[in-house]
């Protein structure tokens, strides 16, 4: 504001001075509602960090009963993840509008050695649909300690259909990588190539719960960390289910664990309501095993065509 | 003919502190004509109208008792929890302890009703199960060590009395941890440590159930009809992390083997309770359970939610936030 004093002749000084009025105007609006004098900006973020800090040393936060504490999601997980989404990855959307109100079960590829793709699909919805996705995890994931809990305070549960159904009850939006291992863990040469959809557990619990099944293609995660080798003498030593080798782990060490900065591309598709089927399909394994293979094509579809629209991997 | 509503009740255990509450809670119904409180040792304090008979239900002695006496209605809570006796004394005081009652009561023409106080810790915690627990969810690993595995088997001998005389009004009570100014239990002690251990990369989700609350509900279950079996758990959750921080109690995470050694070495040259195999299983993976079948079938709802028992009981400690916090607040 210094500087645009000084040119005060210029147009660019009249916008300066409106915007400098706007301010004070704004200021004094909320110095009359809160009655205390004007803050600086620096001040108010650092009161309001203090306030945070405070509420999280005295325990004042509620989580669910899944362990979801949505405070500490919000204020410290999802920006550590957004860097990585907005400025490594790049992440472009689509689709959006395709995500549902209330409860609805999320269908996702699983690519990527490591599985940033569940952490950057919740970062684009908490950002864009303003919806906290719970995931449904593999139970290796609450045996390691610490990835353990940061996944119950993200809000993922084990993948049970018990935790799924009362989710789903809740009106919540549930995400499931049917693939599981299978997916995350193929090798560099299948990718893009869908795997075996697990036993179908996921349509039984839409069915049940009567919600959508939203198929959404993740593409981008797959270039992250190509996996070219697989140690299994020693995954089955450290009770892992794949060790993988890529071209720069375990070649550079802790710099092998940055993942590649690929170009992502998430696309939701549009809901795949099961209204028709009755209440006892859930109970009728082939009904089960045809719409899991509808939504397992409905996806590979998706992932080419959104694969043809990114175009290179890296740029 | 006997009619449904308890006339004479029997209380085991009646020397600690549940059961000194619950006869206490039962003299005061006028309905009731007699309570009669079973306990190995002496009460500590005056039971008022109730009338206690030193009797070890381990021996046949308790079948005098409810056949002479025409007992209508047992309340069991005798389940030890504790791990500062000997394993294998508690166990015998657990499982014997309850079959030779639970036979006693199939014996006796004037039984009408059993409420049995069992344990959320009949789920046990592990990493693969649901997170939330209802009556009817199996865990994957049964417990298989301490007072839990004592309760599955507590309510394996219920399930059978229940075939055999079908006429019983038969309730089971899962508690979750109990909590409030009055308890002294294994978690009040661990949560009193100089320095409380936590389990290194773990923070489980706990749920308490307040003093008072636990004794309402047997106290319902014990003068109204309501079979089945039930969780009873304040609403809402705390993380342990969580709640050391309100207690304002300082922590220290370390690798659960060393967490036992440290009990280990407390339970030798410190007199401590030492960690219990359950103990340190739930603190590291917790245990939620469902309680809406409990509040439907007592159209009740928990004065005390877990955050509020675990308040209550940090006030009476005279636990608070700690001085960084305060130095905060002001700022």
């Amino acid at each position: 504001m210094m500087n645009a004093r000084h040119l005060d002749d210029d147009d660019e000084g009249a916008q300066v001075i409106r915007l400098a009025t706007a301010h004070q105007e704004e200021s004094g609006g909320s110095g009359g509602s809160g009655g205390s004098r004007e803050q600086s900006p620096l001040e108010r973020g650092l009161a309001s960090g203090l306030a945070f800090l405070r509420r999280r040393l005295a325990g004042e936060y509620e989580v669910d009963e899944f362990g979801f504490d949505p405070e500490f999601n919000s204020t410290l997980l999802m920006p550590a993840a957004r860097a990585l989404y907005e400025h490594w990855f790049r992440v472009e959307l689509s689709g959006l509008e395709n995500v549902p109100e209330g409860g609805a079960l999320l269908v996702a590829n699983h690519s990527g050695t490591v599985p940033l793709d569940a952490l950057m699909l919740s970062v684009a919805l908490h950002d864009n649909a303003d919806r906290c996705l719970r995931l449904l995890g593999a139970d290796l994931v609450y045996q390691i300690p610490v990835f353990g809990h940061l996944a119950r305070k993200a809000g993922h549960t084990l993948a049970c259909k018990e935790d799924a159904a009362r989710l789903l009850s809740k009106g919540e939006l549930v995400g499931v990588f049917p693939e599981g291992f299978k997916g995350v863990g193929k090798p560099f040469a299948d990718r893009y190539k869908l795997q075996r959809f697990g036993r179908g557990g996921f349509v039984g619990t839409a069915l049940r719960a009567g919600v959508p099944i939203i198929p959404c293609a993740i593409v981008g995660a797959e270039e992250i960390y190509p996996k070219i080798a697989d140690l299994r003498p020693l995954a089955r030593l450290l009770g892992l289910p794949y060790f993988p080798i890529t071209p720069t782990f375990p070649l550079l060490g802790l710099g092998g664990l940055v993942p590649l900065p690929s170009k992502w591309v998430i696309q939701f598709g549009a809901p795949m309501t099961l209204d028709d089927y009755g209440a006892d399909a859930a109970d009728d394994p082939m009904t089960v095993f045809e719409i899991t293979d509808h939504v397992r094509e409905n996806i590979q579809h998706m992932l080419y065509e959104a694969l043809l629209r990114r175009g290179p991997a890296f740029l | 003919m006997p009619t449904a509503a308890a006339r004479v009740v029997l209380v085991t255990g009646v020397s600690r502190f549940l059961g000194a509450r619950v006869a206490n809670a039962l003299q005061a119904d006028p309905g009731i004509e007699r309570v009669i409180g079973v306990d190995t040792v002496p009460p500590a304090e005056s039971l008022g109208r109730t009338e206690f008979v030193r009797v070890d239900i381990r021996t046949p002695g308790i079948a005098k008792i409810i056949a002479s006496a025409g007992v209508d209605t047992v309340v069991h809570l005798n389940l030890v929890t504790s791990s500062s006796a000997p394993r294998a004394k508690v166990k015998e005081l657990n499982v014997i302890g309850t079959m030779q009652l639970l036979a006693a009561c199939q014996r006796s023409p004037d039984m009408r009703k059993l409420v049995v106080r069992s344990s959320a810790a009949v789920y046990g915690s592990s990493p693969m199960d649901p997170a939330v627990f209802t009556e009817r969810d199996e865990p994957v690993e049964a417990p298989k060590s301490g007072y839990a595995k004592d309760a599955v088997e507590v309510e394996g001998y219920v399930r059978g009395l229940m075939r055999r005389r079908s006429d019983l009004t038969v309730s089971v009570l899962r508690f979750a941890n109990f909590l409030g100014p009055g308890v002294d239990s294994p978690l009040t002690r661990y949560l009193h440590l100089p320095v409380v251990p936590t389990v290194l990369g773990f923070d489980p989700r706990l749920q308490f159930v307040h003093e008072d609350d636990g004794i309402e509900v047997l106290r319902r279950t014990t003068v109204e009809d309501h079979p089945g079996c039930f969780n009873v758990a304040g609403d809402g959750v705390l993380l342990l992390s969580q709640a050391l921080r309100r207690a304002g109690r300082p922590y220290l995470p370390v690798p659960s083997p060393s967490i036992s050694v440290l009990g280990d070495m407390g339970r030798r040259f410190a007199g401590l309770t030492g960690f219990s195999p359950e103990l340190l299983r739930w603190l590291t993976y917790g245990r939620v359970i469902d309680t809406g079948a409990l509040e439907r079938e007592l159209s009740w709802h928990p004065k005390y939610s877990s955050e509020a028992a675990f308040a209550d009981f940090a006030a009476a400690q005279g636990l608070g936030h700690s001085r960084l916090t305060h130095l905060l607040g002001r700022a």
